[in-house]
């Protein structure tokens, strides 16, 4: 056979793997990824690599608080992710996390400021919780509603209601600020608490990482078990076999994203009642950005994101650490950060396909049955299975 | 009173950035590619070229010895080349990897937004240097230089010859690649390698090459439009996060002008003044109407989404093929 018109490699889909192999590809994709952050941080610190890495380990395990707080950011960040989940699970490209999360921070900061003084305090944590998952599941309501109805856009349509609601926020920012021409309203009921989530454990922290814990698994149960969760991935797989089987498309996605923005709502709600206890328009700090990319490395499945937020979390802090111990920017973690993910996306592309090398001299060229077999096989099996 | 001899320069000022965004947006979607990396791709221009101009402007031994060939050159060689290696990471992963696009684009969008706040934060303390601020007032100088004859032509003067070189640039950008687009072969070539790449394959179109070029000029195009920003408009003061949301604004001028890099001059002129126009909004005794009026652009955006979607006209809808990875043997 002549090698001159074989191509010294080509590419083919692999067939199903392991999740153990699937993981292995993404361990060496992550170690590849960190090996490129130390020589960078290297380059730009002077530290050597391990150096750079004990810091990053310090930056999130150093002390109890730190260790904590970074529990905290873990945990809202797994609320965004398995928030957005169910969308993106429908290929609805909901970019907009941010607003919907700051909508809900917006409405649970106006219960505090409004109700502060005349409920107690048990009732103004029940009404703004309610009412900030509301306002979250309206917001992302909108842009389903016209996909639903019209095929509008959802990329750009959420990403414009993101802006809508960061202005929606500096308006009222101005109306309540305290004092009047600060541009910020402070912490809210500093004295009195009330709207405050309660300490549990002496541990402010605590209450939201459970309150995530439990929603994660109810979404986990939610898209694995219940019929909802079916329909919604099978209008995600295709949307025509979903109206085929006789699914009312426009109500799964409508109803999808009611859930996804009514659970961005409670990551606005523990954001303002649990942890900051004031609204600046920076409150959702990229979350909805950053979950696309969490929830996607997890494959969309929400137990999965426990570990991927934890990931990015980590070495987000980590970096953060870096920086100001070397007095550098502190956006020095996003870059470390992208360059992660950067790898971890083109490992996807060594999970799914396989390079095949050109084989040596005559031997005969096995590799254009091999998929053809595969397939094949896989469809037996299939066949096989429904026999049975 | 409301000055539109005031006003339209302003708006214009601030279209430039969002028209070199858009007009590289829809080039790479053309190819089939829906880029989201734009707002960092347009950071990392933004910074590339700053980060070339102070290196050259603090090797001079004093500001009046700048040569005005080097010092507009090599701002602009080096806001190409840091976008053109952004495009290049986003074409590689999402052409030669196939990986999603969404998620790429995203991910470059974080690491641009980063790079370009790191440096505009460390640049300084990284080399050493003794300036208390990154402000590039020589290189500002030459790059916001207006035509030369803009003062004597009274109000014409002011609405169409008082901008800087790379206005112009931008126009003549977006006019050469709709004219490209609409009307020559290699146009032709990458609409279908957009619309339906396996069909360009069969007609003997090299389709990752197509998209490759396309993804990496739109992205050396938008990553002008960072440069213009910082060393134009910002006057060579570069501060963080200053660029904003203008490169999502971008993106939504490609849908807001149907693919159409020439109906981007007007359309990003007419959002430039919606950006502004809170400043000229009356308010009376209540500030905080005016971050109301900032909502403008977007609403406006939205408007514009809904009522083009539901008009579905064939000629108004986005590349068949956008979003899709191709794969030859995916068939």
């Amino acid at each position: 056979m002549n090698n001159k018109h074989t191509p010294l490699f080509h590419i083919r889909k692999r067939g199903m793997l392991k999740w153990y192999q699937v993981w292995k590809i993404r361990l060496i994709a992550i170690l590849l990824a960190l090996i490129v952050d130390a020589v960078i941080t290297t380059l730009v610190t002077g530290l050597n690599p391990i150096d750079v890495y004990a810091t990053i380990f310090k930056g999130s395990f150093g002390t109890p608080r730190k260790f904590w707080v970074m529990m905290q950011n873990v945990a809202i960040m797994l609320c965004v992710s398995i928030a957005i989940t169910p969308a993106y699970k429908m290929r609805f490209w909901n970019v907009g996390g941010e607003g919907q999360i700051l909508i809900g921070a917006l409405v649970s900061a106006a219960c505090m400021i409004l109700l502060g003084n005349k409920l107690p305090s048990w009732l103004i944590i029940v009404l703004s919780f309610m009412l900030s998952t509301l306002a979250g599941a309206i917001w992302a309501f909108i842009p389903a509603f016209f996909k639903a109805k019209w095929n509008t856009n959802e990329t750009l349509f959420t990403l414009m209601m993101n802006y809508v609601a960061t202005q929606l926020v500096a308006f009222f920012i101005i109306k309540w600020e305290v004092p009047k021409g600060a541009g910020k309203i402070g912490i809210i009921n500093q004295s009195t608490e009330s709207g405050w989530l309660p300490t549990i454990f002496d541990n402010k922290y605590l209450l939201n990482i459970l309150i995530v814990f439990v929603l994660t698994i109810l979404v986990h149960i939610y898209l694995r078990y219940s019929k909802h969760g079916y329909e919604l991935s099978v209008v995600g797989e295709s949307e025509r076999t979903a109206r085929y089987i006789g699914l009312n498309v426009e109500k799964v996605i409508m109803r999808t994203l009611l859930l996804s923005g009514a659970l961005c709502g409670i990551a606005g709600f523990l954001l303002v009642a649990g942890t900051n206890h004031t609204v600046t328009t920076t409150i959702a700090g990229g979350r909805g950005f950053t979950a696309v990319m969490v929830a996607w490395l997890a494959n969309f499945k929400p137990l999965g994101m426990i570990i991927t937020s934890f990931l990015i979390i980590f070495m987000d802090r980590g970096a953060g650490d870096i920086s100001s111990n070397f007095g550098l920017n502190a956006s020095f973690s996003d870059i470390i950060t992208g360059i992660i993910l950067f790898f971890i996306i083109a490992s996807e592309f060594f999970i799914r396909y396989e390079i095949v090398w050109r084989k040596k001299e005559n031997k005969e060229e096995p590799v254009q049955e091999a998929p053809i077999d595969e397939t094949a096989k896989a469809t037996l099996d299939e066949a096989d299975g429904k026999e049975e | 009173m409301f000055d539109f001899l005031a006003f339209f320069p302003r708006a214009v000022a601030q279209g430039i950035p969002l028209l070199f965004g858009s007009t590289g947006e829809t080039l790479t979607e053309k190819s089939g590619h829906l880029n989201l990396g734009i707002p960092g791709i347009m950071y990392v221009g933004g910074i590339s070229g700053v980060i070339g101009a102070f290196l050259y402007e603090n090797s001079l031994p004093s500001k009046a010895d700048a040569n005005p060939f080097l010092i507009i050159l090599i701002p602009l060689l080096s806001c190409m080349l840091g976008s053109f290696l952004m495009g290049l990471i986003y074409s590689f992963l999402t052409i030669t990897l196939r990986a999603n696009q969404n998620v790429t684009g995203l991910a470059l969008t974080t690491f641009g937004i980063g790079f370009g706040n790191f440096f505009g934060g460390s640049l300084i303390k990284l080399t050493g240097s003794e300036v208390p601020s990154i402000a590039l007032s020589t290189t500002s100088i030459y790059y916001s230089k207006k035509l030369p004859f803009a003062d004597k032509l009274g109000w014409f003067g002011d609405l169409f010859l008082s901008y800087s070189f790379l206005a112009y640039v931008a126009v003549a950008i977006a006019l050469i690649v709709s004219f490209v687009l609409k009307r020559t072969r290699v146009g032709l070539h990458l609409r279908a390698v957009g619309e339906n790449p396996a069909t360009a394959d069969a007609a003997g179109i090299n389709v990752n090459r197509y998209k490759y070029v396309a993804t990496c000029f739109g992205a050396v195009i938008a990553g002008l439009g960072g440069l213009y920003y910082v060393m134009d408009y910002a006057s060579g003061v570069w501060s963080n996060d200053a660029f904003g949301d203008r490169g999502w604004l971008a993106i939504a001028l490609v849908i807001f002008t149907t693919w159409k890099p020439d109906v981007s001059i007007f359309a990003s002129i007419l959002f430039g003044g919606l950006y502004i126009i809170y400043l000229y909004l009356p308010t009376g005794m209540n500030l905080s109407l005016k971050e109301l009026y900032k909502m403008l652009p977007y609403v406006v955006t939205l408007l514009v989404l809904i009522i083009s979607s539901m008009k579905k006209k064939r000629e108004n809808q986005p590349p068949e093929g956008l979003g899709i990875p191709y794969f030859r043997e995916d068939r």
